[in-house]
């Protein structure tokens, strides 16, 4: 309001009379049949004054009330221990307390559902004289918030099923262990990020022929269920594919093939993927290793003498994504004592817990590889879940790593 | 873990109950302060307690809460402590005598009761249906709060003065350890337990309390070899805020006797 104001003063009190009149409000009637309910208590909780809007709802007279009962006696059982262990306490402590649910029990036994807030009056002096409580009808409320409770409790339920389908799809997709492999250690890890969805990380070992294993890992584009479908075909297709030519180029070459074939119609579905061949070494021990990659992460070599060797595979593209995919191929050798490590790149891209957050990165990776070597692939592993829980949230994709060590 | 009062003196442990933390013990802190090295701690759930801590097994029975107790008078190393346990935590304290009792030194017992339950001769007070209602009022009540409200459960250990200055902060506990407490609480039967104490005990009882029915109060006295029982005139199940100053004076009468 501004001084220009005069106008509507002049207006106002030209009014009062006639609204004073319409209203014909006493303090007493305000009180009394206020739209809400009303109730005044000693410290202790015995009632000292009730007025007429509550005693409707309960059904009492104020002779049943005044100065006999006290205000949690009108509760029902549940609500006076809540009273008790909850909101008088806080009354205590902060002087108010308000939209507390409870509910009131009525003169007939039917109950209602109330929202209560209460504030201490205190005298000149600070010290505590009664407390004032309004009551306000929440049948209304109560049935939304009920109805809120149970579909919060439904979403649960149906979260924890999706989490038990996604668990059990992921098992699926993974080799429940790894099998035996004479003269080799493995070892693997899966970080899954959300226990809503299924990720698109792989990986497997399996043996071929005359004492040959193949493996492979890799990442699926995507996440849910259509990555999932991707996942299962991609693991079986390689699997068929090297028992049909173990050659690596050729297992991804026929893995690129069955992929385009697959999706020609669609959004096309593509992955990056290692592939590699190990076949015992008679002569000098240990076992080769042929490695073909689709535009995945090298493989990083930790030897027995403690250096580490990165097995660049440069220039593959994704799989599945064009007729004739370039896949990059390299030759090596798995000595003893070496170990051979395969890792998504939900390692290198999480974001480090130090300040700037900033990738992990390759470098880092072939760092710490270096301060393992020479190493066996369960310590590797070990080493790598410690890296991996040390990002905390800022490991925010699946992570698959499959480690191979030749025994020394 | 709270630690005040005089350095050197004989240490009092302040154990909260169920619905709030231990806030509820600050009108009798300062008077208890004078004469004892104070302990305060919030039950894992409760107050600024830390939420990873709990374990829906361990805390399904009192014996989990009783084992913290135990775990804290060991890392206290002060020598026994005066436990002093509002509520439920008078049985947690209890259990803890019957397990450790060269742990503690006395044992006082706030508005007690072994068993909510009513149960044949023994009045408890409630019925198993009471606290299924209990429950619900619990849902209903903590329906507005857990999401938005769980920066405050966590609370700012550094600065006390932040966590007092948020509404109902105080008796806010996450719903779900809130249930289980709340079962574990009232479906108790702890009567057994009392002949095992064997440390020296005071029984406080109000003389109108919703949730320690008159008699209860003389049943864990009358079962507790050579315990005493102290009758407050004070209305309610929480005399430290309702009677703060003749709550201290029993605890100080009691624990500060024989030293």
């Amino acid at each position: 309001m501004g001084e220009s104001g005069g106008d509507a003063v002049c207006a106002d009190s030209d009014d009062q009379f006639p609204f004073a009149a319409l209203l014909e409000d006493s303090l007493e009637d305000l009180y009394e049949n206020a739209p809400c309910g009303y109730l005044s208590t000693l410290l202790d909780g015995q009632i000292a004054k009730i007025n007429a809007t509550l005693l409707g709802w309960l059904g009492y007279r104020p002779e049943d009330l005044v100065g006999r009962r006290r205000f949690a006696d009108l509760l029902t059982v549940g609500g006076r221990i809540y009273h008790e262990t909850h909101f008088a306490p806080l009354l205590r402590m902060q002087g108010e307390v308000s939209g507390i649910a409870l509910e009131l029990k009525a003169a007939d036994g039917t109950r209602l559902p109330v929202l209560v807030t209460s504030t201490v009056r205190s005298g000149s002096d600070g010290q505590p004289l009664l407390i004032r409580t309004t009551i306000f009808d929440a049948r209304d409320r109560r049935a939304y918030e009920t109805e809120l409770l149970r579909a919060r409790q439904e979403s649960e339920r149906e979260r924890e099923r999706l989490q038990r389908l996604t668990t059990a799809l992921q098992r699926t997709l993974l080799p429940p262990v790894l099998p035996p492999v004479p003269g080799l250690e493995v070892a693997a890890h899966y970080h899954i990020a959300s226990p809503d969805e299924v990720g698109g990380d792989f990986y497997d070992l399996f043996p071929l022929a005359a004492g040959a294993w193949g493996l492979f890992l890799g990442d699926v584009r995507g996440k849910g269920a259509a990555a999932a479908a991707v996942t299962s075909l991609v693991r079986y297709t390689l699997r068929a594919a090297a028992v049909y030519d173990p050659d690596p180029a050729a297992v991804l070459a026929n893995l690129n093939t069955v992929l385009c074939t697959e999706y020609r119609d669609y959004e096309p579905r593509f992955c990056t993927v290692i592939f590699g061949l190990l076949v015992p070494d008679a002569d000098a021990g240990g076992f080769t290793l042929a490695l073909a990659s689709g535009g995945h992460p090298p493989a990083l070599l930790l030897r027995a003498d403690g250096t580490v060797t990165c097995l660049p595979t440069p220039g593959g593209q994704l799989i599945g994504v064009l007729p004739d995919a370039r896949i990059s191929t390299t030759r090596g050798r798995l000595a003893p004592g070496d170990t051979l490590l395969l890792y998504t790149d939900g390692l290198t891209e999480a974001r480090t817990a130090g300040a700037g957050h900033r990738r992990y990165g390759d470098d880092a990776l072939f760092d710490l590889a270096a301060g393992l070597a020479p190493t066996t692939a369960a310590a590797a592993v070990d080493a790598l879940i410690g890296l991996l829980n040390s990002f905390g949230d800022g490991l925010d994709d699946d992570t698959a790593v499959l480690a191979i060590s030749a025994d020394s | 873990m709270v630690v005040t009062g005089r350095e050197g003196a004989p240490v009092v442990m302040l154990a909260h109950g169920f619905g709030c933390d231990q806030n509820m013990w600050r009108l009798v802190v300062p008077a208890l302060a004078r004469e004892f090295t104070v302990v305060l701690f919030d039950h894992v759930g409760a107050g600024r307690s830390d939420l990873s801590a709990w374990n829906p097994r361990r805390y399904a029975t009192l014996d989990g809460y009783a084992e913290d107790v135990v775990e804290i008078c060991v890392e206290l190393a002060v020598g026994p402590v005066t436990f002093v346990g509002h509520s439920v935590s008078s049985m947690i304290g209890v259990l803890a005598a019957a397990r450790r009792p060269e742990l503690f030194d006395r044992l006082v017992l706030l508005t007690p009761s072994p068993c909510y339950l009513e149960d044949g001769d023994y009045h408890g007070g409630f019925s198993a249906a009471d606290i299924d209602e209990l429950l619900a009022s619990l849902e209903s009540n903590y329906l507005g709060w857990s999401a938005t409200m769980a920066p405050v459960i966590m609370g700012n250990p550094d600065r006390p003065e932040l966590g007092e200055e948020l509404t109902n902060s105080f008796c806010r506990t996450d719903p779900d350890i809130a249930r289980s407490f709340a079962r574990a609480t009232f479906l108790s039967d702890n009567r057994a337990d009392l002949a095992r104490v064997r440390v020296p005990t005071l029984v406080v009882e109000c003389s109108n309390d919703a949730i320690a029915p008159t008699g209860v109060g003389t049943f864990v006295q009358a079962s507790i070899p050579g315990s005493e029982l102290v009758t407050l005139t004070a209305t309610g199940h929480c005399p430290q805020l309702s009677a703060p100053e003749a709550t201290a004076a029993a605890i100080v009468a009691f624990a500060g006797t024989g030293r």
